[in-house]
């Protein structure tokens, strides 16, 4: 079998021990937490950390805390700029820690963040998500054909930018790493104008979900390596419907090679409030889709306009030749899933299409 | 009337199975035993020019370090193509080929010490697709072959054939693609391997023809067979991928020789694609005459295999490309064309169908597309030409009964058929696809007229049977249909029985679990071992109860007077009384399939004692706007001769579906290369199964099964094999599904939702509603074709143009090869 390369393993219980011993040495120390996606690439040589930390014996980090009381929720503007904190009241606290399968099984996340809990729903596997975590899944390294191997393959392929060489195989004159993200939580979020706090031995912060990402498939995260992130902040999303819609070959084990998670708040008339479309993995991140937004808002959702928001979701996505599927067609899917997401938030029944595209009613 | 054979019964390896208690190769830890791992080539195609192992050799832990020089003698499944070496000598011919082996004291110290090996390559060009290896005689990837970097070339002809078509009344012309795929086994092959105390080599192995490794160790390590003992541990599936003689085996076999102590090896999932095997990659050209009223006048067949970089099975793949299309037709003209090529990718050989499942796929499709052209509906048009029973084909294949007509009226019945087919609305269809399948070859891949299958019984007086055969358990249930046979000849149960199966020390040969041939084979041996000794317990009891031995049954545990059944003794009485009367009690039963009419080179390939049937429907789902296509539901019948035991049988026939929808929708063994200017890299796509897609679960639709019983005099109590047949149909039958529900063909394989959305923008653009293969190259260098007159016309089963040379007849034995396999 595949072994792990020796690594010195510390169990810390507080968030804060975590911050004060990663802050000794967070060039080559690593957090894990479920280790579905670590430890495979760790087999892998792709991430040799002489230190992991573990954050799974944190009590802290697995509540899920409502609170913040009830009101207009943050208030996102057409552009899908996110709201500031004060301008939004908390929904619901998620810590980093807590398993997919638990935030599956909170019939509170079912009933007010339906995308978060699609998302979460189709993560990998039943067994995988009794391991994997939010933090984790949000945290995801990026994904790319040329880079998810072993080191004698990547070796027989000449090593890539991502890992040991200096070229994306995926485009020779590509200036930086096309490697896809490929988490299906942070889109869910991101539609949902989430927050996560960041601590470290040096303070806290929180940025919202849209300000983790950086469209680089290298450093795809802005969180600094010192820094952990503990919780997830969703706004209080009374009035909003949401949802996700994922693209994989099977209806279980794949990560996503496209998704469109989409959420908005719709007036008695059926018009548009507000609104956030975000496309994941076609590109190096999370993507929004203001154009798609702004044609949208103040807007019933016709076939018409659906088709034209659709079309300019499809706009902003990037994909390349590194994941399952023909690039060309996954691009073309992004107008589909943008199609069927927003049909669910006017009300249509999409059962079958999900049955079919998704293995699982959800 | 059966007491066992036809009853649904839980199998008799299940319980070990479930409760884990099983052991699989990778369970076994033996006292002092060492690990080793291989270094494998980075290059896909290169002479070596220096190995440097003094750094591994040197590192703590290793106790050995191996390379080629360590294996002068090539071995190989087929004799006549011995061309590998347990590790590379002189060059390496694909990415993954091994080339350094390290023995140490664990796992992680033998990886550690293959990084510090160093190789330093003089890279060759990179042949990575038949129309390369077609260009490019040099530089060959092996220095024997028929021509630069053709494998094999093979050219046949039944009848005047070009005359039969062009006097047809329609003609069609159409070229398909079948890509390649992998078997994927959930257990990744391992190998133990120890010397005993006495000095011999004893081998346990994730095998499914422990008798050809045996013949493969024997040759490779220079020593005698009877020194060594194979034992095929229990298979976690094997699908072919482990039927051939490979090198980790030989490798590990040499090391606890050289060392005296007992060394391990476990594949990782990745080495497993490397050791493939698969199924190969198939472009194929069908020309085919029609009358008007739906007769087939003549079949024109051209194939051309990307075989990789070894021999393998190839050969018999190569003629299972164009054999079996008669036995399934009435075909009465017919040339087949066959090219293998070498590429610089893993070894292609032996998958579930054998060689069988892409001309099937071809001919299938091509069938659908005559039956529109001639306004008649699929299914009526197959009834009208199914070859008749107890015939012999153009190609000299004998064929006995045939359930085909029955198995296409049971699915067009039970799916609806008359009411679906061209009535769906635009997305939804309904697909129809037949095939047939050896139950066995008829011919030995080393040709002898020893028998293919050995069963031994052990009775002693305790009233317990033990019985003793080389076959495999593998997972398809073979240690169940021996211990089956075998009680209901005995009058006794399933659990009194013991089986004890390939071991090559402790059990007679069976040549192994491929070719769907251990139902057929020894299930005939056992009813015959089984058979004689019934009759000295007989003779026994008949003297002792005074009744003559006709009238003694043997039932419920009892042998007992048939009139009078009251009268009576135990089994285990009965044992006695013959072990008082005759000694110990242990008889033999063997068989050895009939000799094939064939007598032309190449007719090896195809003969069976009998041939299974299959028909499928299959639905489909089609979204016309984004290609998604979705099977909800599969009908199936399969001529099965008789149902042993309809528990297993059945999950032969659902596991041969889920596979054969895996290859229909999905799985592909596609290889990255870069473009040639930056690198000469071409390695396996996706070496892992997150990214080598194969169905879960959630895609399996439901299947209805239907099983006919055509009762076959050939096979043991009338039964015929399941384990691969019911694969073939279910590619064509989706084809034709799709092609029904949106109006495309895709003519080539997988059929992925890109395929037919850019076959409905073709369409919609008004150009061909297809995708699919554009031409058949027209630079294979065929050889002249061997002309062979029908039966019909008064032929003899030899070829006209072929010089009969009596010496000859050995050196083409191993072509007459051949293979499949069950699961």
């Amino acid at each position: 079998m595949m072994r792990l390369p020796p690594f010195r393993y510390r169990a810390p219980r507080t968030v804060g021990d975590a911050a004060l011993w990663l802050a000794e040495s967070p060039g080559d120390t690593m957090l894990v937490a479920g280790g579905t996606d670590l430890l495979p690439n760790m087999k892998r040589r792709q991430q040799t950390p002489r230190t992991l930390i573990a954050l799974r014996g944190i009590a802290e980090l697995c509540a899920i805390t409502t609170g913040g009381g009830v009101g207009a929720p943050g208030e996102p503007s057409a552009s899908g700029e996110s709201p500031s904190p004060r301008s939004g009241r908390v929904g619901i606290r998620i810590g980093a820690g807590v398993t997919l399968s638990a935030l599956v099984r909170n019939e509170e996340i079912r009933a007010t963040l339906p995308a978060l809990w699609q998302a979460a729903l189709q993560v990998a596997t039943p067994h995988l998500r009794n391991m994997g975590t939010l933090g984790g899944n949000l945290c995801l390294d990026t994904r790319c054909t040329y880079y998810d191997q072993s080191h004698e393959w990547r070796k027989a392929i000449d090593f890539c930018m991502k890992k040991d060489g200096r070229t994306c195989w995926v485009a020779t004159s590509s200036p930086r790493c096309l490697a896809v993200s490929s988490t299906d939580t942070a889109p869910a979020l991101q539609a949902l104008g989430a927050r996560v706090r960041l601590v470290s031995a040096a303070g806290v912060r929180e940025v919202s979900v849209a300000d983790l990402y950086e469209n680089d498939g290298m450093q795809y995260l802005t969180r600094r390596a010192d820094e952990i992130l503990t919780e997830v902040i969703v706004p209080d999303t009374s009035g909003w419907r949401s949802t996700y819609w994922k693209l994989r070959r099977r209806g279980s084990f794949d990560f996503p090679v496209a998704s469109v998670a989409a959420a908005a708040r719709l007036d008695g008339d059926g018009r548009v409030e507000a609104v956030r479309l975000v496309a994941g993995a076609v590109a190096s991140r999370p993507l929004s889709a203001p154009k798609a937004e702004a044609l949208l808002v103040g807007e019933r959702l016709t076939d018409e306009r659906i088709a034209a928001a659709a079309q300019a979701v499809y706009e902003v996505a990037k994909p390349m030749d590194n994941t399952d599927f023909e690039l060309v067609w996954r691009k073309k899917m992004v107008t589909a899933l943008a199609t069927y997401a927003l049909r669910e938030l006017r009300g249509d029944d999409t059962s079958a299409v999900r049955l079919r595209l998704a293995r699982q009613v959800l | 009337m059966s007491a066992v054979i036809g009853k649904p019964r839980r199998r008799v390896d299940g319980r070990a199975k479930v409760t884990g208690q099983t052991r699989f190769a990778d369970d076994l830890i033996l006292p002092r035993m060492l690990h080793c791992k291989l270094l494998r080539s980075s290059v896909p195609h290169a002479r070596i020019v220096r190995i440097d192992t003094a750094k591994a050799a040197a590192h703590p832990g290793v106790h050995l370090v191996l390379t080629g020089d360590a294996f002068p003698v090539a071995y190989g499944v087929l004799p006549v193509s011995h061309d590998e070496h347990a590790l590379c000598r002189d060059k390496v011919r694909f990415v993954g080929d091994p080339v350094a082996a390290v023995i140490a004291r664990d796992e992680a110290t033998a990886a550690a010490a293959v990084d510090l090996i160093e190789v330093e390559y003089e890279t060759l060009r990179t042949l990575a697709a038949p129309d390369d290896s077609l260009a490019h005689p040099e530089p060959r990837i092996h220095e024997y072959g028929d021509t630069g970097n053709v494998h094999k070339a093979v050219s046949l002809q039944f009848g005047d054939v070009d005359a039969a078509i062009s006097g047809a009344d329609h003609v069609f012309d159409d070229v398909f693609f079948f890509e390649g795929n992998t078997h994927l086994p959930i257990e990744q092959h391992a190998t133990v391997a120890a010397k005993d105390g006495d000095g011999k080599l004893v081998v346990w192995s994730s095998t499914q023809t422990p008798h050809y490794l045996h013949r493969s160790l024997a040759k490779a390590l220079q020593m005698p067979a009877a020194h060594i003992r194979v034992m095929a541990t229990p298979n976690g599936g094997g699908f072919g991928g482990k039927s051939d003689p490979f090198n980790h085996e030989v490798v590990v076999a040499k090391a606890a020789l050289m060392l005296d102590r007992p060394v391990k090896i476990c594949l990782t999932r990745e080495e497993v694609f490397y050791c493939h095997r698969g199924r190969h990659p198939v472009l194929m050209r069908f020309r085919t005459g029609v009358t008007r009223d739906g007769k087939i006048t003549g079949v024109d067949l051209q194939t051309l295999l990307d075989g990789g970089a070894y021999g393998s099975y190839g050969v018999a793949s190569t003629f299972y490309t164009g054999a079996l299309q008669t036995v399934t037709y009435d075909i009465p003209t017919y040339r087949f064309r066959g090219c293998r090529v070498f590429t610089n990718k893993p070894p292609c050989g032996p998958k579930r169908g054998h060689g069988t499942p892409q001309g099937r796929f071809g001919q299938e499709v091509q069938l659908d597309k005559i039956a529109e052209r001639l306004q008649v509906d699929p299914a009526d048009l197959r009834l009208n030409i199914i070859a008749p029973p107890d015939s012999l084909t153009a190609n000299y294949l004998r064929i006995g009964t045939i359930g085909l007509a029955e198995c296409i009226r049971t699915v067009v019945a039970s799916s609806g058929w008359k009411d679906t087919f061209r009535r769906l609305p635009l997305g939804r269809g309904v697909g129809l696809a037949c095939s047939s399948y050896l139950s066995g070859a008829g011919l030995p891949i080393n040709w002898n007229d020893l028998p293919h299958s050995g069963v031994q019984l052990k009775l002693d007086r305790s009233g317990g049977v033990t019985a003793f055969c080389g076959a495999t358990e593998i997972g398809q249930g073979s240690d169940d249909v021996l211990v089956a046979s075998v009680a209901e000849v005995l009058g006794i149960e399933p659990f009194d029985i013991r089986a004890v199966t390939g071991d090559t020390d402790l059990t007679p040969v069976d040549l192994g679990s491929y070719s769907s041939r251990v139902t057929l084979m020894m299930g005939n041996a056992a009813i015959e071992a089984a058979t004689r000794a019934r009759d000295l317990l007989a003779r026994a009891v008949s003297r002792k109860l005074e009744v003559p031995v006709e009238r003694l049954t043997f039932r419920d545990r009892r042998v007992f007077d048939r009139d009078d059944p009251g009268r009576g003794v135990t089994f285990q009485e009965a044992v006695c009384m013959a072990e008082a009367e005759f000694g110990t009690i242990g008889t033999t039963g063997s068989y050895t399939p009939p000799k094939s009419p064939a007598k032309f080179k190449g007719g090896g390939v195809g003969p069976s004692p009998t041939y299974s049937y299959t028909a499928a429907i299959v639905e489909v789902e089609v979204d016309p706007d984004t290609g998604w296509l979705v099977v909800p539901k599969i009908w199936i019948a399969h001529d099965i001769g008789r149902s042993l035991n309809p528990t297993l049988v059945r999950g032969q026939v659902e596991g041969g579906v889920y596979m054969g929808l895996g290859e229909a929708l999905m799985e592909e063994q596609a290889f990255r290369r870069l473009p040639p200017r930056l690198s000469n890299a071409l390695v396996h796509k996706f070496p892992s199964m997150l990214e080598y897609k194969s169905p879960t679960f959630l895609e399996m639709p439901e299947v209805h099964t239907d099983l006919i019983e055509s009762m076959d005099p050939a096979g043991p109590f009338g039964a015929k094999e399941v384990g691969q047949g019911p694969l073939l149909p279910i590619m064509p039958a989706l084809a034709n599904a799709v092609y029904d529900a949106v109006g495309v063909r895709i003519d080539e394989i997988p059929i992925t939702p890109e395929k037919v959305l850019k076959a409905l923008q073709s369409k919609a653009a008004g150009k061909p509603a297809r995708v699919g293969p554009a031409s058949f190259p027209e630079n294979v260098p065929w050889p002249d074709a061997l002309l062979v007159t029908p039966p019909w016309e008064g032929g003899d089963g030899r070829a006209s143009n072929e010089p009969v040379k009596k010496s000859k007849r050995k050196a083409e034995a191993g072509v007459e090869a051949t293979a499949g396999v069950r699961r």
